[in-house]
């Protein structure tokens, strides 16, 4: 039987290395690997600053690795495909990015990723004396209800958590205060994501999950984790309608805010039909009286080639604004 | 049958126990795929290459170095949550082998006892969640409680181990990825158990055969 991953590989056991070594080119000089470890870090990292360490599985390109850069993450430990990154890893890269003033750990919420960065905050913390603090990014809605944020994952959110925390982390000198503005980003996103169809795993070819040719998924996770409910293919509006129901009630979005508005791609979604979704949400939006301050839309987390796409919300203050307003310069995610 | 393994027995069983993991790498790939993301076969088999590249690179000066050398393989290869608690179990379970020249009935319930507590507390789960613990609690239980002789205990464990195994089937996962499954993860079984229950054979089989 044929794969049915239909991909452009070599030899599938090699693709984070390979993926990473074409990454560090596409970057033109500004990132590097670390020699022993898949992890990479700023080349131009300024003598004294606290760091921000993000990172998880690959397979999601263009997150994590993809945002390493100035006002961004300083540096990214690279799992395997969907696998958090080891201890080891993070540890090494952690130890790179370190300027003397602290480290923070923002990554997705997932059991893989929090054991892995615990075990690794412990290390440095008992082995090297650099001070860890830890962010989980918590924004899928439709992974747990409200009083169990602490069993959300994190999805497309997390674009929006580096991009402010990276600013927050260029501009402020202590790495409680980068770990407050965090948590106050992090408290103020919420998406949900519908699923179209699978991608699948590059070693194997396996699809990640099952889902008729008719049918989408509202609020699927990233790696085929159950959503709300499977339903029939409708149209873009009812679709963005059901989402967006659900991502207002959450935290909850009213009249008179202002919040930044990520549509996001999970891989193999045309750009049409995301501007259709985007159309609909925004006059969502307009009903609700919620101003935009700055639309995403594009591919920034993935699944491979998985069809389906996110919707975020980040509800803005002065604060929040100021560091999602900063330039910012990586692969994945630039802003002039 | 073996009643203790000295140092270079319980070598050859670490290399045993890799290789039927890395043998049964697709059983757990498709156990993942029925109700995870489909990465833990792999995942597994990375991790225990990577083990018996370890074992043959330096081999170990003593029982608790061998595991804790096939625990940090798994931890930097295998990676992901297998690799947080697959890695805990064999580097903290290690602990049970201190000081000792031979593995015997006694050292090897000591090792599953601290490996689980290890991985209990890494992982922060209880019984019933559906994960590798409802695997290893009941074999830990059933090694000690057996007493007597290695190959019993080893045999208790891993028949506790397999009993476990189905008992996850009837579990709602409530923590990992599966987690969001709800319902939907009824009537199959943990890929993490499978794999604890792949070990504790492996660790049975290679005793009773030597």
């Amino acid at each position: 039987m044929a794969r049915p991953g239909k991909k452009m590989l070599n030899d599938p056991k090699k693709v984070v290395a390979e993926m990473i070594e074409g990454l560090v080119l596409a970057n033109d000089g500004r990132i590097a690997k670390l020699p022993h470890h898949n992890a990479i870090v700023r080349t131009d990292l300024p003598d004294s600053k606290v760091a921000l360490l993000i990172g998880g599985g690959s397979g999601h390109e263009p997150l994590f690795h993809g945002f390493v850069g100035r006002n961004m993450g300083d540096g990214a430990a690279c799992g395997q495909v969907f696998a958090a990154p080891s201890p080891d890893i993070i540890v090494a890269a952690a130890k790179t990015v370190h300027r003397g003033k602290g480290v923070l750990f923002l990554y997705g919420n997932y059991a893989g990723d929090n054991m892995n960065f615990d075990m690794a905050a412990e290390i440095l913390q008992e082995d090297e004396d650099i001070e860890v603090r830890t962010v989980r990014i918590t924004d899928d809605v439709a992974a747990a209800p409200p009083e169990r944020v602490h069993d959300r994952r994190g999805i497309a959110g997390d674009v929006y958590a580096i991009k402010v925390t990276g600013g927050a982390a260029a501009e402020l000198d202590s790495l409680a205060e980068v770990e407050r503005v965090a948590r106050k980003a992090v408290a103020n996103i919420r998406s949900m994501a519908v699923a179209v169809s699978a991608g699948s795993i590059p070693e194997t070819g396996k699809l990640t999950f099952e889902l008729a040719d008719d049918e989408i998924e509202i609020g699927m996770g990233a790696h085929g984790e159950a959503g709300v409910h499977r339903q029939k293919l409708t149209t873009a509006d009812s679709i963005a309608d059901q989402m967006m129901d659900k991502i207002l009630a959450d935290l909850p979005f009213g009249r008179g805010d202002e919040v930044a508005l990520m549509i996001n791609n999970l891989g193999a979604t045309t750009m049409m039909e995301m501007l259709i979704v985007n159309r609909r949400v925004r006059q969502i939006l307009d009903r609700e009286g919620i101003r935009v301050h700055r639309s995403d839309v594009g591919t920034w987390v993935t699944t491979q080639e998985m069809a389906g796409l996110s919707i975020t919300l980040m509800k803005l203050d002065e604060e929040l604004k100021h560091y999602l307003d900063l330039p910012a310069e990586s692969l994945g995610y630039s802003r002039m | 049958m073996a009643d203790t393994l000295d140092l270079s027995a319980a070598t050859a069983m670490l290399k045993a126990v890799s290789q039927a993991v890395i043998d049964q790498a697709d059983v757990l790939t498709d156990a993942d795929l029925a109700i995870g993301d489909g990465d833990h076969g792999t995942g597994m088999r990375r991790g225990f290459e990577g083990a018996l590249a370890a074992l043959d690179a330096t081999p170990p000066e003593s029982i608790d170095a061998a595991f804790k050398t096939v625990g940090m393989a798994i931890l930097s290869e295998t990676g992901g949550a297998a690799g947080a608690i697959f890695g805990t179990l064999f580097r903290s379970g290690a602990k049970g082998f201190a000081g000792r020249d031979t593995i015997d009935g006694g050292s090897f319930a000591a090792f599953l006892e601290a490996g689980l507590e290890a991985v209990l507390k890494r992982g922060g789960v209880v019984e019933g969640q559906k994960t590798i613990v409802d695997a290893l609690a009941p074999a830990a239980r059933a090694a000690k409680a057996a007493a007597g002789t290695l190959p019993a205990r080893a045999k208790a464990a891993a028949d506790g181990a397999l009993v476990g195994v189905e008992a996850t089937k009837g579990m709602v996962a409530t923590t990992g990825k599966a987690r969001s499954l709800g319902e939907r993860s009824l009537g199959h079984p943990d890929p993490g158990a499978i794999s604890a229950s792949i070990i504790l054979v492996a660790m049975h089989d290679f005793i009773a055969r030597n």
